[in-house]
């Protein structure tokens, strides 16, 4: 049995209102609204205007910053505009609508076929990097720039864990896909070059662990069946438990010689490499108490939230919250007019039954919170200062850019605080400062090298 | 999205917008403290039946002063009314079991709001509270009526001897004419520790069953309102220290007679485990406890009262918000790569 992380928690899954559920393609609505910001980094420009007929799979949007994902058209069609739209993740965002033309055509040659053991590493980053991938679990860090990591690392970590309550995308695809994620993983251990693989996997879906152990049979990759606690699936929990290796304070787990990548990702880059196929779809749990009929569906990149769910009979009640991603971690929308993108694990809808608590009161020092963090913080100081806009010291003294907002100390807490509300605003508050500290840094050494260039000048 | 535009976007919205997580564990701050009440409840109807009805209504007293203080007090000052969510109600409760049955009711009442408005409301409310408000209580009554603070009930006859009718608890008897004349009230060494154990005896109301309150605290260690690790410790601190430093010499005290008498089990179960007045980190607990322990020898063997724990537990809560600062989790990842 593998070690475990301090902390957690074991909140009520949810997941048997979808688990039992065969992947289903979702037919593609008329309109998808594809935004340009779906990764962590620079948003991509459209590389098409309004008019243009585009193909499935052709480049729509692309960047030139380092930190970027390429953006494909995810059905073949017309596009009737290029304007800011809803947002999951940022309000509002610059999108390509796309006018479905039914015909669903790929761009010319794809889907390809290629043999991944003849090709080289380059070859194989770059067909990566070319189909736009980025972490599909909901961290969406562009893949190809996490798999080119700049220290060497030993050992590659598959994330099946699927801790978030209700979201079963990654178990269906487990289940059905193994032999898919086994071969995205293979790619990536001849582009790593790593000695040890392992697949983790909570211990409460036995039947995966089972699928993804006879799809490894024969192969040097481990499964590894690990005890169901949130946040099981955080990165540096799952290289702490499988390797024993802690990533230090504000690293990367390259700094101890680890890749995580989730089992999502891996699939779609077994896509990219062996078909040519950019990342024009994902597996999506669309669920909750206030759906009717739980999926969980393959759908198009850029569909409407509201298609998905029309798509599962609509809702049966009317959900208090409306949610991208796993109740713990998710954000809550405030239109379903919101796209799928290539980090939507989930679309759920819950009823005022299942997010409603009391007023927030005082912290009575109960220490649940502190318990419960994985990261060894005391969430309640963090609370209570950030409440004070004491934000400096949640930095100094109490480690606040160690939190990684998995909500734990939240959900325990018997005073319902809204203590990651507490700790978003403090990081906002820090990060304003810091960037204002840069603009300030820059303009004074731009001054000074035009008193400098004037000195000169006047030699 | 601007800020502005988000709001009037929500006020539109059929949905909610917070940020997350967007679900809750069940568990509230009034269950927590009704579950407090309920694992004292053992206790406090040994007492009614050991001390009959002055034991019944000074308890009454007690709890109803301290919930209608803080009612009037919420109300006054209109703050949300959070009178009825236990934890007043175990405040007065505690105050009326950690101290005699004699005690007139009136001193009582006035002992319950004492502890609410100055002890807890006026520092903030709960949580807000450095010091057990229960013992800022019966600290201030001691302070004002030290008399009927220590005037004890004549105990029943319960070892069938005749002199074993007294008016003093075990501790004082210890204090004031020390440990053969103790066992001797009791009969025998046995007899000393199986009253004790189930609570036939002197002393207030709460301090008697060792037996019930073990219960009690066993309940809410079970049901993790509690860590174990801070009553064992401060029981195991007690133990130690009043044996190794007995009357006739090091290694010769009785920790058994030390671990029962007094208020010992009930502040280690119900009062060192206050969680708004202890640290919150297992670590700054076990401090906490090492030190409410030493402190409550100290004051048993050496100070002028016979009895410390009332005493040692403020003077530990006082520096528990330093303990706090002191005793952080480590943060993971802290000093570096480690495998
Ligand atoms: S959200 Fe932050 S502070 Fe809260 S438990 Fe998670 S890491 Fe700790
Ligand atoms: S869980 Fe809530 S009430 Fe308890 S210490 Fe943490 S913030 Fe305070």
């Amino acid at each position: 049995m593998f070690e475990s992380f301090l902390g957690g928690i074991h909140p009520k899954d949810g997941k048997e209102l979808a688990k039992d559920k065969p992947i289903e393609d979702m037919p593609v609505p008329q309109e998808l609204v594809v935004p340009m910001g779906q990764h962590i980094g620079a948003p991509c420009t459209p590389t098409v205007k309004a008019g243009d007929e585009v193909k499935r799979g052709q480049l729509i949007g692309t960047s030139s910053a380092f930190m970027h994902a390429d953006i494909h058209a995810p059905v073949s069609g017309k596009v009737v505009k290029i304007e800011p739209r809803p947002h999951s993740g940022m309000g509002s965002c610059m999108a390509v609508v796309i006018q479905n033309d039914g015909k669903d055509e790929w761009a010319d040659g794809l889907p390809l076929t290629r043999n991944w053991q003849v090709m080289e590493n380059e070859e194989i980053l770059a067909a990566i990097q070319s189909a736009g991938i980025v972490g599909m679990g909901g961290a969406t860090f562009p893949a190809h720039i996490k798999l080119k990591p700049s220290k060497p690392v030993d050992i590659l970590i598959l994330n099946g864990a699927e801790c978030e309550p209700y979201l079963t995308a990654d178990y269906r695809l487990m289940l059905e896909y193994g032999a898919k994620i086994i071969t995205g993983t293979q790619i990536l251990q001849k582009l790593l070059g790593v000695k040890r693989t392992v697949i983790g996997i909570e211990d409460n879906k036995p039947e995966a662990i089972k699928a993804m152990e006879q799809a490894a049979n024969g192969t040097n990759i481990e499964v590894a069946a690990l005890k169901t606690k949130y946040p099981q699936g955080a990165e540096k929990m799952l290289i702490k438990v499988i390797s024993g290796r802690e990533v230090p304070m504000g690293g990367l787990p390259m700094d101890v010689g680890a890749v995580v990548q989730n089992v999502g990702t891996v699939a779609a880059i077994a896509d990219a490499v062996e078909h040519g196929l950019p990342l024009t779809e994902r597996i999506t749990t669309v669920t909750g108490d206030a759906i009717k009929e739980p999926k969980n569906l393959r759908i198009r990149i850029g569909t409407p939230y509201q298609a998905a769910i029309d798509y599962c009979g609509g809702f049966v009640e009317q959900p208090k919250k409306l949610i991208a991603g796993g109740p713990m971690m998710g954000m809550a929308q405030a239109t379903a007019e919101v796209p799928v993108m290539k980090g939507s694990s989930g679309i759920l809808a819950l009823t005022a039954e299942k997010v409603d608590h009391g007023p927030e009161m005082n912290c009575i020092r109960c220490g649940k919170c502190v318990k419960a963090c994985p990261m060894g913080l005391v969430p309640s100081m963090l609370s209570i200062l950030s409440e004070r806009q004491a934000y400096e010291a949640c930095r100094d003294e109490y480690g606040l850019m160690n939190c990684v907002e998995c909500g734990c100390c939240t959900f325990v807490c018997p005073a319902k605080r809204n203590i990651v509300q507490y700790i978003k605003n403090a990081k906002g508050f820090i990060r304003a400062e810091q960037m204002k500290a840069k603009a300030a840094a820059e303009a004074k050494k731009k001054a000074q090298e035009a008193t400098e260039a004037k000195k000169e000048a006047e030699k | 999205m601007s800020e502005e535009a988000v709001k009037q976007e929500t006020a539109s919205s059929l949905f909610t917008v917070s940020v997350s997580p967007h679900i809750r564990d069940d568990e509230t701050i009034s269950h927590i403290m009704w579950q407090v009440n309920a694992a004292l409840l053992p206790a406090a109807l040994f007492a009614i039946w050991w001390f009959g009805i002055p034991a019944f209504i000074n308890m009454l007293v007690g709890v109803v002063f301290a919930v209608l203080g803080e009612y009037l007090w919420q109300k006054g000052m209109h703050q949300p009314i959070t009178a009825f969510d236990g934890s007043a109600c175990i405040t007065g409760l505690l105050l009326a079991m950690s101290m005699s049955p004699l005690l007139p009711p009136y001193m009582v009442a006035v002992g319950s709001l004492l502890a609410i408005i100055v002890a807890k409301q006026s520092m903030g409310g709960l949580g807000f509270n450095i010091f057990n408000p229960a013992h800022i209580g019966r600290a201030a009554l001691m302070v004002s009526w030290p008399v009927a603070m220590t005037t004890w009930t004549k105990m029943a006859d319960v070892s069938g001897g005749v002199d074993a009718m007294t008016s003093a608890t075990p501790l004082n008897i210890l204090k004031m004419q020390g440990y053969d004349a103790l066992i001797a009230t009791f009969g025998s060494q046995s007899d000393l520790y199986w009253n004790l154990f189930i609570g036939t005896r002197n002393g207030s109301l709460g301090e008697t069953s060792t037996l019930l309150l073990l219960l009690g605290g066993l309940y809410l260690i079970w049901k993790g309102y509690v860590s174990w690790q801070v009553p064992v410790t401060m029981i195991a601190t007690v133990a130690l220290l009043t044996w190794i430093f007995g009357p006739a010499g090091l290694f010769t005290g009785d920790p058994v007679f030390h671990v029962m008498a007094g208020g010992l089990m009930l502040g280690a179960f119900f009062m060192a485990t206050d969680m708004v007045t202890i640290p919150m980190t297992i670590k700054g607990q076990l401090i906490f406890a090492v030190g409410a322990g030493a402190l409550t020898v100290l004051i048993r063997l050496v100070g002028g009262y016979p009895e410390g724990v009332c005493y040692s537990l403020l003077l530990m809560n006082a520096v528990t918000p330093l303990i706090d600062r002191f005793c952080k989790p480590r943060i993971f990842g802290a000093g570096g790569a480690k495998s």
